[in-house]
């Protein structure tokens, strides 16, 4: 058996527990992700997406079970930099040109400035802004800004990529665009990814996989393979969205949904 | 350049307009030189006196330029030390709440015992609290106020403390920071000058309004005032200047110009 990327056993979040206000965000996830596999966490607000990445991530700690990425405990995971992140908000440094925010992960990793110079300009080519690199980020769109906060995650080519509704702000024709470019630059670099979001069509044109949670207190509900085709050789690109298997992917994920609100 | 003093015309015609108004109807309505001296008695003062308060001025701006350069090297510096180490935040901050709480111009009694009555050290200290506090507040609101993503991005990316603070915290509070420079320049001279009301050498800006005031010289009083202003309005201009050309991703940004 390969070694999986992330094993998440009886994973779960208490915040404030100590106190008469204590909300359990998560309780009793187990999940496995393969390597190179690409999960999205989907759900109602207050279903734990966001908090089930940061546990994925290191940022918060589990009140119960454990998460082990590449075999390591999450912290180990995080010190040894394994992880990418890209937000909602791109949370560009306005200080610093885009070249310098996409070597900013490569600058705390010691990386010589002339090898960094390759690294931004390589990425910048790959998120197709070649020619933005001495700009600031204000002068950018919020889509370019996104692109470039994605090629600040992927810069020093981590293990996993941890992305919380990274096009959640973005104008529809825009995030169709940034998923097939995301889905094109995952496909080079074979990395594995998380992928919170809310929208049903995303997760289904994204993913390998769809983790689909419920809310108070969250948990997995169910997950549903997306194979439109055959795995190996399968291609996505804009026409899939209107084809019958991308129909029924989006509408079985909003099955889901609708049976997780039925719940309540 | 044109477009750079393009600027400074309005400002101009609208002071040549008041300058005229108020000459204009001191004459008109015959107010008596002690309540309000026409800007061409001002003007006048200015000259006769201009080398009494030349020194006066010289020595004013001193004071106020070193209690500036120390307060603000002091609330910044100690806003950083509080940033680093949260928990001096709940005993610190309240203290320096408190301090800013207190009238500080009534402090300056105090001074003249620890320094000295005619040592300008007991003008520069009030200058130096007045000063720390708009620096330390701003200061320490740009260094804790980081997008809440920007921390996790350096902590997903394994950053200590103390990098989050070089590179994320310091740049984020140099706006704040340059702001309450701006604040505080103008402020420096304000306080030089009321300190030297309650003691402090003699041959500076504060004396020589208290003495010509009380010999009914009130012309040469509004000239030294002119010459406060202009010190302040230096001052100004200069922290204006290193706020622009320390911040050069700012420039011509046009949410933040």
């Amino acid at each position: 058996m390969t070694e999986q990327a992330i094993v998440a056993s009886g994973l779960g979040k208490t915040f404030n527990s100590r106190s008469d206000s204590a909300v359990t965000a998560l309780t009793d996830v187990d999940l496995s992700v393969e390597p190179g596999e690409f999960v999205s966490l989907i759900g109602p607000s207050g279903c734990g997406k966001s908090t089930m990445l940061r546990l994925i991530g290191d940022l918060i700690v589990p009140s119960e079970g454990t998460v082990e990425v590449f075999g390591k405990p999450a912290a180990q995971a995080r010190a040894d930099r394994d992880y990418g992140m890209a937000f909602q908000k791109a949370g560009l440094f306005d200080w610093r040109k885009v070249s310098a925010n996409i070597e900013l992960p490569l600058e705390l990793a010691g990386w010589s400035k002339s090898r960094r110079r390759e690294r931004s300009a390589e990425m910048l080519d790959l998120v197709k802004l070649p020619d933005f690199g001495d700009h600031y980020p204000w002068q950018l769109s919020g889509g370019m800004q996104q692109r470039v906060a994605i090629a600040r995650a992927l810069s020093f080519q981590p293990k996993l990529l941890l992305m919380d509704e990274p096009f959640g702000a973005l104008d529809e024709m825009t995030r169709e665009h940034m998923q097939v470019e995301l889905l094109s630059i995952y496909r080079q670099l074979r990395s594995t990814v998380v992928f919170v979001t809310h929208s049903i069509p995303e997760a289904a044109f994204l993913s390998d996989r769809v983790v689909v949670l419920s809310p108070r207190p969250g948990r997995i509900h169910s997950i549903i393979d997306v194979v439109l085709g055959d795995r190996e050789t399968e291609t996505r690109d804009e026409d899939t969205r209107e084809s019958e298997g991308f129909f029924r992917k989006t509408t079985e994920i909003r099955e889901a949904l609708r049976s997780v609100e039925a719940q309540q | 350049m044109r477009s750079r003093l393009e600027p400074l015309w309005p400002p101009i015609v609208v002071g040549v307009i008041i300058m005229s108004l108020w000459e204009g109807l001191v004459r008109l309505l015959k107010v008596r030189e002690f309540l309000l001296p026409k800007p061409t008695s001002i003007a006048s003062a200015l000259g006769d006196e201009w080398t009494p308060l030349r020194t006066a001025g010289w020595e004013t701006g001193k004071t106020a330029v070193a209690g500036l350069l120390f307060g603000v090297v002091a609330g910044a510096l100690l806003a950083l030390v509080v940033s680093r180490f949260s928990w001096l935040r709940g005993s610190v901050t309240p203290l320096a709440v408190a301090l800013n709480a207190t009238p500080i111009i009534a402090l300056a009694p105090i001074f003249n015992a620890w320094f000295g009555i005619t040592d300008f050290r007991s003008n520069a200290a009030v200058v130096i609290i007045v000063v720390f506090f708009p620096v330390f507040i701003n200061t320490g609101t740009g260094l804790s106020e980081v997008e809440s993503n920007q921390i996790e991005l350096m902590r997903s990316l394994a950053a200590s403390e103390n990098t989050v603070l070089r590179k994320v915290r310091i740049p984020n509070a140099l706006p704040f920071f340059l702001t309450s420079l701006r604040l505080a320049a103008p402020l420096s001279v304000i306080a030089a000058i009321v300190a030297e009301y309650f003691g402090g050498p003699q041959n500076r800006l504060g004396p020589f309004i208290t003495q010509n005031a009380s010999f009914s010289r009130y012309a040469n009083a509004w000239a030294a005032i002119v010459v406060a202003s202009a010190i302040g309005l230096a001052l100004f201009a200069f922290s204006a200047v290193v706020e622009k050309i320390s911040m050069p991703w700012k420039q011509g940004d046009p949410a933040r110009a």
